[in-house]
């Protein structure tokens, strides 16, 4: 099934850029113009991000560089170690919602330490996969229209990472076994 | 919230740095932030600037609006306060359908788009709709039905199965979707009605 999952995501880009305009020709739409009236926003969209992105990168850069994160883990471990996640995966899921690049760097440590094929290595490949960088995507998303004042949308992203946090760790032992 | 999280992360970490003897640390992590982010930005200008061209052509052909009623059963039921036919819908259904195809670098403008649709629908004003909130809670639990990089990484690592964390991811993604939903909806109502009694 993978195989054919990877050529679709190949082929999908091209494949948009190529049906889209020829559709639009067929029913009469001036291609040309259509597609530079429609593009005309990006820089503008992109440069609003700035500020907001700015905000948010250079608190999450401080949380990292100053050593408090490992603090965070340090208290959290107990309580997290008690529901069956294993530490060496928490600087991954205290880092997941911040920095998708700094996940990455983690989860990719490891899988190089216990290999890709280990039950931690396993663990944090679907952690890694199976969400996104929470304060990323309200950052940008809101940030790009303005809007300031998130309400409850903070807590419903880290519910919903916790959420895939426990699900992953069920759904990893049920399919592979706790063991390897 | 944000508030108490984007400053809980900010003094926090100034108090764990001083208290390592490690201050200077905070001055440059806070300018590096700043400059990723900058650089980040600046990095969008060029996919976004693509994909809103593409989408405006899609968006003229009737494209969108044939993908947009394909799935709008499911649209209405998330999205009740979106009109049916409200260009919203159909760039948060391109959005949707980019994460689910791992286009990384395609769903990030299209969500874009989405908002500023949904903004459009929030008449400027720089609190978030319920519309946004649900739309957001959905991105950030996040269907990727191929997780391309971590797949890259265990290949390099010698994996016998690259592959297999697929299916769990799947599964994974799907049981956080779902509850998403359910938390945003309670949130909501908890919201709402804390507001009503004029808090």
């Amino acid at each position: 099934m993978f195989e054919i999952l990877s050529e679709l995501s190949r082929w999908a880009i091209p494949a948009i850029l190529l049906v889209v305009p020829l559709i639009a020709v067929l029913r009469g739409v001036k291609v040309y113009e259509t597609f530079v009236d429609g593009a005309e926003a990006g820089f503008a969209t992109a440069v609003k991000t700035i500020p907001y992105l700015v905000a948010m990168l250079v608190a999450i850069s401080v949380f990292r560089a100053s050593g408090a994160m490992e603090v965070l883990v340090e208290v959290l471990s107990p309580a997290l170690n008690a529901v069956g996640l294993p530490a060496e995966v928490l600087p991954h899921a205290i880092m997941r919602p911040l920095s998708g690049g700094a996940a990455l760097g983690i989860a990719s440590d490891i899988i190089k330490t216990y290999g890709p094929d280990s039950f931690l290595g396993r663990l944090v490949s679907t952690m890694q996969g199976s969400c996104d960088t929470t304060f990323y995507v309200l950052t940008l998303y809101f940030g790009s229209v303005g809007v300031k004042k998130y309400r409850y949308s903070v807590i419903s992203g880290l519910v919903a990472d916790l959420t895939t946090l426990a699900a992953s760790v069920f759904i990893v032992q049920k399919v592979f076994g706790a063991g390897g | 919230m944000v508030n108490y999280v984007w400053l809980g992360m900010i003094v926090f970490g100034i108090i764990v740095a001083g208290a390592r003897g490690d201050i200077e640390t905070v001055t440059k992590a806070a300018l590096d932030g700043a400059n990723s982010a900058v650089k980040i930005s600046i990095g969008l200008i060029a996919i976004i600037t693509f994909w809103l061209g593409i989408m405006k052509l899609a968006e003229e052909a009737g494209l969108v609006r044939a993908l947009a009623w394909l799935v709008r059963p499911a649209m209405r039921f998330l999205f009740p306060s979106v009109p049916k036919d409200h260009p919203a819908m159909g760039a948060m259904v391109m959005n949707l359908s980019a994460n689910i195809l791992g286009l990384g670098n395609a769903a990030t403008p299209m969500g874009l788009i989405a908002m500023r649709e949904l903004q459009k629908l929030n008449q400027g004003r720089d609190v978030a709709s319920d519309a946004m909130c649900t739309f957001l809670a959905l991105n950030t639990s996040c269907v990727t039905l191929i997780p391309t990089t971590i797949i890259g990484i265990r290949v390099l690592y010698g994996s016998a199965d690259p592959t297999e964390i697929v299916g769990p991811t799947i599964m994974a993604t799907a049981f956080s979707m779902a509850v998403a939903v359910v938390v945003d909806r309670v949130l909501r109502f908890f919201y709402n009605s804390r507001q009503q009694q004029g808090r």
